[in-house]
């Protein structure tokens, strides 16, 4: 193994915070992370959200999201039995301060739907990009280099769950980012850590204890668009067939 | 006059060649960032730079490790899966400098409507009020401890 100077240097006291764990015999706890142990995702529960937009506050609060603009945003879905393809959706604001109050309907459902990016595995927004600024992490993340991207847009149009938009100051595409600086620390992401009803769940599908796989195995659970065989990683639980 | 033989002609134009592609060369060692490629046709040091962006909310642990009595509270009640900060704000600032970083009071006619304001959108097991009618006008925390909400017997608190 070759080393520099610098990267010694550099390598030394990572190696120093991570000895305790390796000397108690759990060396997967020590912070120092490594891309190629995880593979992100996450888990949106459809039967458990309230819409109270605790989670579009938080990811505004965490990545300074300009007003108006939204990495991730809810939609309340009204769906009639009489139409079932093409329900009422509306999401003000994002959901940001929650919805209007729904009276009872008889011959429908509301529910809410958090939508995301879905950091797909087969990305078509990161296929597109001209310039290689925008690319999916050795651990399952889709991000933007912001500092080579041009803002031509093709991403924007190219994602099929418009989970992207161009920055108004910096004219650059931004997005989600799954809180990778949260997420890289041992943190969950802002959304997570703020949704009262634990309707949003990280997920680390590389992770063999997360509580996913028994989770995927005994709920019916789906992701958006399946048919564009994108490889989303976000799974909706109780995803009712007129959600687009 | 000078014969040429047909062979020169083409070594003018491998010499050409070789200029044009050792300038290209040349251009992309200077303007191809150091990581461009690591992991794949992306700057890989981008990666590390999105790492590095600071955090505002510290999260539940950090919470728990100074207020362990309220946290206690909050685990032995109804509210035991609501993270501080999703009612307190985000609060890393808090959390690296408790001393002279503290969290904003809050509104709990705004907070708890939030939430718990009837609507049938909601999921039927969620406990939701039509708050004008449920409080009579009275500010929930009269009968509710946001921590642990359930109403208990009186100085239970």
């Amino acid at each position: 193994m070759n080393l520099s100077r610098r990267q010694f240097l550099v390598l030394v006291p990572a190696t120093a915070v991570a000895w305790q764990y390796v000397l108690a015999g759990t060396p997967r706890d020590a912070p120092n992370y490594q891309l190629a142990d995880h593979w992100w995702g996450m888990l949106l529960d459809i039967t458990k959200c309230i819409g109270c937009g605790n989670c579009v506050r938080a990811c505004q609060a965490e990545n300074d999201v300009p007003d108006g603009y939204f990495r991730t945003w809810v939609e309340r879905y009204l769906r009639t039995d009489w139409n079932l393809t093409t329900p009422e959706v509306i999401s003000p604001d994002g959901g940001k301060e929650g919805f209007p109050t729904a009276e009872e309907v008889k011959d429908g459902m509301y529910f809410f739907v958090p939508k995301m990016c879905n950091h797909c595995a087969d990305s078509p927004c990161t296929q597109v990009c001209p310039v290689g600024a925008t690319f999916i992490t050795p651990d399952g993340v889709v991000l933007i280099d912001q500092t080579y991207c041009l803002g031509c847009a093709y991403c924007v149009q190219a994602c099929p769950y418009g989970c992207r938009y161009i920055h108004p100051t910096r004219h650059v595409a931004d997005k989600c980012t799954l809180c990778y600086h949260r997420i890289t620390k041992g943190l969950t992401t802002a959304c997570c850590e703020n949704c009262p009803t634990g309707a949003r769940q990280l997920v680390d599908l590389k992770n063999p204890n997360d509580p996913i796989h028994a989770f995927l195995k005994t709920h019916d659970v789906h992701v958006l668009k399946p048919e564009m065989a994108t490889g989303a990683k976000a799974f909706y639980n109780g995803l009712d067939g007129s959600v687009r | 006059m000078k014969n040429f033989r047909d062979s020169e002609h083409l070594l003018r134009f491998a010499f050409l060649f070789a200029m044009v592609l050792a300038l290209f060369l040349i251009v992309r060692h200077f303007v191809v960032p150091k990581s461009f490629g690591e992991y794949g046709h992306y700057r890989g040091a981008a990666i590390g730079e999105t790492a590095a962006r600071p955090i505002h909310f510290a999260g539940q642990s950090a919470c728990a490790t100074c207020h362990t009595d309220i946290a206690a509270t909050k685990q032995a009640g109804m509210h035991a899966g609501v993270h501080c900060e999703a009612c307190h704000g985000p609060l890393a600032k808090h959390a690296a400098d408790p001393a002279s970083v503290q969290p904003p009071k809050l509104d709990t006619a705004v907070l708890c409507v939030r939430c718990h304001a009837a609507s049938a959108a909601k999921p039927k097991n969620f406990p939701q009020v039509a708050a004008a009618e449920h409080s009579g006008g009275l500010v929930c925390e009269t009968c509710h401890h946001p921590h642990s909400p359930a109403i208990q017997s009186e100085g239970a608190k």
